[in-house]
């Protein structure tokens, strides 16, 4: 399974999981399947319409991607704030 | 007190001092934070810059907060919520009311645990392809009708003044008096942009109502059907908060700003106006204010009057972006300062 790694203050609605495993074949499935996982991410990641936030990255094995890119078991995905967010 | 990097709970009686007895939701904005009087329980909007916007509640501002469920826009519209900019009891138990950006009307009949979108308002806004203010698209006001829950009255930057007498099934404008200098004039009588930015019914008089306009202030006493320019012997017809005395159906309090290209108290003299006669005259309430180098812009929701007073005894609170809160016990006749070097000032509300 993939692995997506989250940092505060995702991981503490993860209930304190730094890193994470969750089916799915592409990003958005995957993010998806966590949301199922620990439901209090919802609405953090992904808005009510199923897009990643404007100011949220996601980085696959390092690359930044967009939420259809493809995701194969054994990849790692990394949530991360934008430099773009914030107030 | 809504901050641009929290919320902060002040604390203390009278005129002071106050110190701040708590903050939460650190690094987030609240854009909007009050306590629903019915039951105690305290509500807040809070936007994380990265996270999005989400709708909280307690019954212990210090405490531990719980995400509400929505509001949130359903699938079938496309839109997902930007910003919650006001969450306001109703007439009912349990009944209230959230306005948000993209323009829409959220009602929760849960006490605010749970949410659901004004389908009706919402085709209203696609049909009329409502357009954003510099702030957004907001659904700012919201002005119910004391005793009956079907009649509300709504304010919208900047798409006017909607009502509604069947508790929101349909909606209807009330355009006519509006004037948006900031229109061509050929299309002034016509536009749906009006760019209302605070609305306010008198609770003792409840045909009326006051508002601060995009370059004036105006006042309704036919429920929001018409409206009437009330804004002479104000130093400036620009501005954001208004507030109104539950006690007096003749007052209305503003804080003009110099206009909309320079959003700062005029002269650099911080001065709250007072009318007691429906907008026939004001009067500036500045006695304790900074009188001299008082550069203060003071936002839509952050200007209040408390529950725990009326008429001479009513209290009176705003913030600035500067990080200054000024409270008043007696109308507005003097003033102190409640609190500074908090983070710029969104909203403020007595709890």
């Amino acid at each position: 399974m993939p692995a997506v790694v989250l940092r505060a203050p995702l991981k503490d609605l993860a209930d304190g999981h730094h890193e994470v495993t969750a089916e799915g074949a592409s990003v958005e499935e995957v993010l998806r399947a966590v949301e199922r996982a620990y439901p209090r991410l919802v609405g953090w990641i992904l808005d009510e319409q199923g897009k990643v936030r404007r100011h949220v990255n996601v980085f696959l094995n390092g690359e930044q991607v967009r939420q259809g890119a493809a995701v194969a078991p054994g990849d790692r995905l990394y949530v991360l704030a934008s430099i773009t967010g914030g107030s | 007190m809504g901050t641009k990097k929290g919320l902060f709970v002040l604390q203390g009686e009278g005129d002071g001092p106050y110190e701040v007895a708590a903050r939460a939701f650190a690094g987030d904005v609240v854009e909007f934070a009050a306590k629903d009087r019915r039951t105690g329980r305290y509500l807040a909007s809070v936007t994380s810059g990265f996270y999005g916007p989400r709708l909280l509640w307690t019954d212990d501002p210090g405490g531990e907060w719980q995400v509400a469920a929505g509001p949130s826009f359903p699938s079938h519209t496309g839109a997902a919520v930007e910003r919650i900019w006001m969450i306001r009891a109703g007439e009912a138990d349990g009944l209230l009311y959230a306005g948000v950006d993209p323009a829409a009307l959220f009602m929760s009949t849960d006490g605010g645990e749970s949410w659901t979108l004004n389908e009706a308002l919402w085709n209203e806004r696609i049909a009329g392809d409502w357009r954003p203010g510099l702030g957004g698209l907001a659904l700012h006001s919201i002005c119910p009708w004391p005793g009956d829950p079907r009649r509300l009255a709504i304010g919208v930057s900047a798409a006017g003044v909607w009502l509604t007498d069947d508790g929101g099934e349909t909606w209807r404008t009330g355009y006519p008096g509006l004037v948006p200098l900031y229109m061509p004039e050929e299309v002034r009588e016509h536009t749906n942009v009006l760019c209302v930015h605070n609305m306010h019914r008198a609770p003792l008089l409840p045909e009326r109502l006051f508002m601060q306009f995009h370059g004036s202030v105006y006042r309704s006493d036919d429920a929001g059907a018409s409206w009437t320019d009330i804004a002479e012997g104000l130093p400036s017809g620009f501005g954001f908060p208004l507030v109104v005395d539950p006690a007096d159906p003749g007052c209305a309090y503003v804080i003009p700003l110099t206009g909309a290209e320079d959003r700062v108290t005029p002269d650099g003299k911080a001065r709250v106006y007072e009318t007691r006669d429906a907008g026939a005259s004001w009067t500036a309430r500045a006695e304790g204010l900074p009188e001299k180098d008082a550069w203060l812009t003071v936002l839509r929701q952050a200007f209040t009057g408390g529950d725990d007073g009326e008429g001479d005894g009513l209290s009176l609170w705003f913030g600035a972006t500067s990080g200054e809160v000024f409270g008043s016990v007696d109308a507005g006749r003097s003033w102190f300062v409640a609190a500074r070097h908090l983070a710029p000032v969104t909203s403020v509300r007595v709890a």
